[in-house]
């Protein structure tokens, strides 16, 4: 539509290609033919009103829509130029590869060894204890969570605190060791302090992953994001590097949402 | 500005009379609910201790069992311990001969006895030898009379000299003060029953009498004859009728030295005197005359207050023990050779014919078999559907109508799924009749439907945020539902299965239907054997005839309660392991 991948500075290769993406639910058209390219290496940040369509579209990059029964996804979607969509992509390795963190936090209700050694495990990630010892810890830390939780690592995940419990999906997340990482409103369900760790922990993930987040923050797209997209109504009405968005939005509607008009 | 005053706040609708009634009305009808739920609550607890209190005091009397202490002499190469039993009585009680009170004295052992004898020759533990101290099982009827069930003998000491003199086979005794007065009593009530009785029978006489009499006038030649002849009988009846009415009357009515005779339709009376029972069987005032049923040590005349008058109230036809099973139980009492000691017999005999050597073994071992069968069935499969139906069918009209199959199949009354074990299990499969197995089958599928009910609405209540969790790090569905959704599912699913498991556990209806009522001695040692399980037991005992099989039944009830403590005490560790996980 109006935001051409190429009107974006480009010194990050880009890990995402989407192109024509239509998204149903039933009758209702949730996604309307949109593109995007998303670039690898950096955070991009879906911002938009309610209901517009950034969930939606977050779930068609690990196929996850794929769990909703009546959702029906067209369009090409591609990872390193590999439609994810086609036949030979087998949609739980693609989840591996594409990690995922929600809105709300949720944990296993195992220990927060198991909860971050799970992924591991299943992926055969680790041949031993030791190596699955090392992933869990590497994983902790990098969700800097890992001074907090070192001591008690065999207690139940769903023992920590609100924002404890985010990062620890995080580092849940990284230790299946993704390309990409995918977050919805990560933060919406934390306080200012704990926004405030975990916003520091994307912006330095984003210096190793390719991450995704949807956030109804602008302080934190501006924050942390390095390209932001904006949607309403299912359209993906601007795409643009973090600041030209911010500071000199083209289209009305985009405007009108980051001057805090409506949304 | 009209509208505005409707709205507009006003002080009085919050504090005036108005609302102080509205309050008032609010409040009543909260302590009237709170009443109904109290009152409610009061009942059904009034109503199980009821039902708790009436099984374990039932229980508590099968808890014991009497045992009479004799020598026996026992052959090292013993065989017929029936035997050792009849002559160790014998040698005991010399003095109840003939084949009648033999058989009384008989009557007051069990077979178990003799079994016991058996048994511990088997296992080598039973000293042989002359006069060797034994300890012998009584029979069910003794042993019911031991704990009072026939009533309790009353004694009533006499006051006054009694003197004894030899009459023919018994005595006459003699005393003073209207010793005798209540048995005399009742022999005239009983005379005056019959007097009664056989007026009725004259009445009848008369009217038959009287109709052919009537029709006397219409008869002429040899039908006439006839019937005068016949007229005449009836009158000579009636007044042989009347005779032995008006004799009766004059006993009745006779004075106090006459005696009258007790019947087995009255209470028993009994004299013991000397060390000897005697059975009163005529009576008067203050005299009677009474046969021996415990020989006295002398016949000399004893001083007051060395005798006494023993009365037994239930008549002797009314119970199954005799008078002179009564005097021998009472004088092995007194002294000291009957012992009650704890009836674990109970727990390693099974199902016999005989009350006090009937046991649960056989039926507690038959429905542990049984629920091993259905547990190994209901429980995978009722988990296995639940999972696919919930977590892998497609919402589709098939899947709908598996469903509410379902659903129905848990209504349906668990006979029809015995006709179904017999017709498909036992008749098409072959499956061995009354066995642990077919039983187990046929509640497996009795099961099912409340088992794969509580599955699915413990799986579908595992937060869908958990399965997100794990498919988002790329688990597969299957992965998602074993390492996730079905462990926090357990909990219900245990609780569900415990459900089903317990109805099960006390079904009798369907397991009727395969031949599981059938009577079996034999322990099951598989669950092709031939069994029974406990609520059938237990139906068998409620409906057998022998009075002591009534405290065992209420034990096998009681059995069957500790059972199902025992299969939800280990559902409730089972459900605490796996939530304790988390
Ligand atoms: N599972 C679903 N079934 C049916 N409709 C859905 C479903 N999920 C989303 N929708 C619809 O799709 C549209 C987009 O929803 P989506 O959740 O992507 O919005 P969003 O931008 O994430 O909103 P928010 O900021 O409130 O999270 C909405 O109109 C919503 O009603
Ligand atoms: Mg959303």
């Amino acid at each position: 539509m109006n935001a051409p991948a190429s009107a974006l500075n480009t010194d990050d290769a880009i890990k995402f290609r989407c192109e024509n993406v239509n998204v149903w639910y039933g009758p209702t058209h949730a996604i309307k033919n949109n593109d995007i390219a998303i670039h690898d290496n950096s955070v991009t940040a879906f911002i938009g009103p309610s209901g517009c369509g950034k969930s939606t579209f977050l779930r068609c990059l690990n196929r996850m829509n794929d769990t909703i029964d009546i959702c029906r996804v067209t369009g090409t979607l591609l990872l390193d130029g590999q439609d994810i969509y086609s036949k030979d992509i087998d949609p739980v390795q693609l989840r591996a590869r594409v990690g995922m963190v929600f809105q709300k936090p949720n944990p296993f209700p195992k220990s927060i060894y198991d909860n971050v050694g799970y992924g591991p495990r299943i992926h055969g990630l680790a041949r031993n204890k030791v190596e699955l010892d090392e992933i869990v810890e590497d994983s902790l830390r990098a969700a800097g969570l890992w001074d907090e939780v070192k001591d008690r690592l065999a207690a139940p995940g769903t023992g920590l605190s609100g924002g404890q419990q985010q990062r620890l999906c995080i580092a849940r997340a990284i230790a299946t060791r993704p390309e990409v990482l995918l977050m919805d409103e990560p933060c919406s369900a934390l306080d200012p302090i704990a926004t405030e760790t975990v916003e520091e922990l994307i912006s330095t993930l984003g210096e190793r992953f390719c991450v995704v987040i949807v956030t109804h923050s602008m302080q934190q797209a501006n924050r942390i994001s390095q390209r932001t997209a904006f949607f309403h109504l299912g359209d993906l009405v601007e795409y643009d590097t973090t600041d030209a968005i911010f500071s000199t939005p083209k289209d009305e509607r985009t405007i009108g949402y980051v001057s805090g008009r409506f949304g | 500005m009209t509208d505005t005053v409707q709205t507009s706040p006003d002080a009085s609708f919050h504090s005036g009379d108005a609302a102080k009634a509205r309050l008032r009305k609010r409040r009543n009808a909260e302590t009237r609910l709170r009443a109904y739920g109290i009152i409610a609550i009061t009942l059904a607890a009034l109503a199980l201790v009821s039902l708790l209190y009436n099984i374990f005091a039932r229980t508590a009397k099968a808890a014991s069992e009497h045992y009479i202490s004799m020598e026996a002499d026992i052959a090292p190469d013993e065989d017929n311990f029936l035997k050792v039993v009849k002559s160790a009585a014998k040698e005991a009680f010399p003095y109840a001969s003939g084949r009648k009170n033999r058989r009384a004295i008989y009557g007051l052992f069990s077979d178990g006895a003799a079994d016991d004898m058996r048994r511990a020759a088997e296992e080598g533990t039973l000293q042989t030898g002359d006069a060797v101290p034994m300890r012998f099982l009584m029979s069910d009827t003794a042993d019911l009379y031991m704990r009072g069930e026939f009533g309790k003998l009353q004694t009533q000491p006499g006051p006054n000299a009694l003197t004894i003199e030899p009459e023919g086979k018994g005595f006459t005794l003699r005393t003073s003060g209207d010793a005798f007065a209540d048995a005399l009593g009742l022999a005239r009530t009983e005379l005056a029953n019959e007097a009664a009785t056989l007026r009725r029978q004259k009445a009848r006489q008369s009217v038959g009498i009287e109709t052919l009499e009537k029709r006397l006038s219409d008869l002429t030649g040899p039908e006439r004859d006839d019937t005068l002849a016949q007229i005449e009988g009836f009158k000579a009846k009636r007044d042989q009728l009347e005779t032995k009415a008006n004799a009766l009357d004059t006993l009745i009515t006779g004075d106090r030295d006459t005696r009258l005779k007790l019947s087995n339709r009255m209470a028993s009376f009994f004299v013991a005197a000397n060390g000897g029972i005697l059975k009163l069987t005529e009576v008067a005032a203050d005299t009677a005359l009474a046969t021996p049923l415990v020989p006295m040590e002398s016949a000399s005349g004893v001083g007051g207050g060395d005798w006494s008058l023993r009365i037994l109230e239930r008549p002797e036809i009314g119970r199954p023990v005799k008078d002179m099973q009564v005097a021998i139980l009472e004088t092995l009492k007194s002294e000291g050779r009957i012992e009650e000691i704890a009836n674990w017999r109970f727990f390693s005999l099974s199902d016999s014919t005989q009350p006090e050597i009937a046991g649960i073994k056989g039926a507690l071992i038959g429905s542990m078999w049984t629920m091993l069968v259905t547990f190994c069935l209901a429980f995978p499969i009722g988990v296995m559907a639940a999972i696919y139906l919930e977590e892998f069918a497609p919402r589709n009209r098939w899947t709908d109508f598996v469903e509410v199959n379902i659903n129905n199949l848990a209504a349906v009354p668990s006979i029809v799924f015995g006709l179904l074990g017999l017709a498909v299990f036992i008749n098409f499969f072959g499956t061995p009749r009354s066995s642990p197995l077919a039983g187990g089958l046929v509640l497996a599928l009795m099961t099912l439907p409340t088992v794969i009910i509580a599955a699915r609405a413990s799986i579908r209540a595992v937060p869908p945020s958990i399965r997100s969790a794990a498919l988002g790090l790329g688990a597969s569905k299957t992965q998602t539902v074993f390492h996730h959704v079905l462990p926090l599912a357990m909990p219900g699913i245990l609780t569900g299965t415990i459900i089903g498991m317990a109805q099960a556990l006390g079904e009798t209806a369907p397991l009727l239907m395969i031949g599981m009522v059938a009577f079996i001695t034999a322990v099951p040692e598989g669950i092709t054997d031939s069994a029974t399980v406990l609520p059938v037991q237990v139906f068998n005992w409620a409906n057998a005839s022998e009075r002591a099989f009534d405290m065992r039944t209420a034990a096998a009830i009681a059995v069957l309660l500790l059972f199902l403590v025992v299969m939800n005490a280990i559902a409730i560790i089972l459900r605490k392991q796996f939530e304790r996980r988390w």
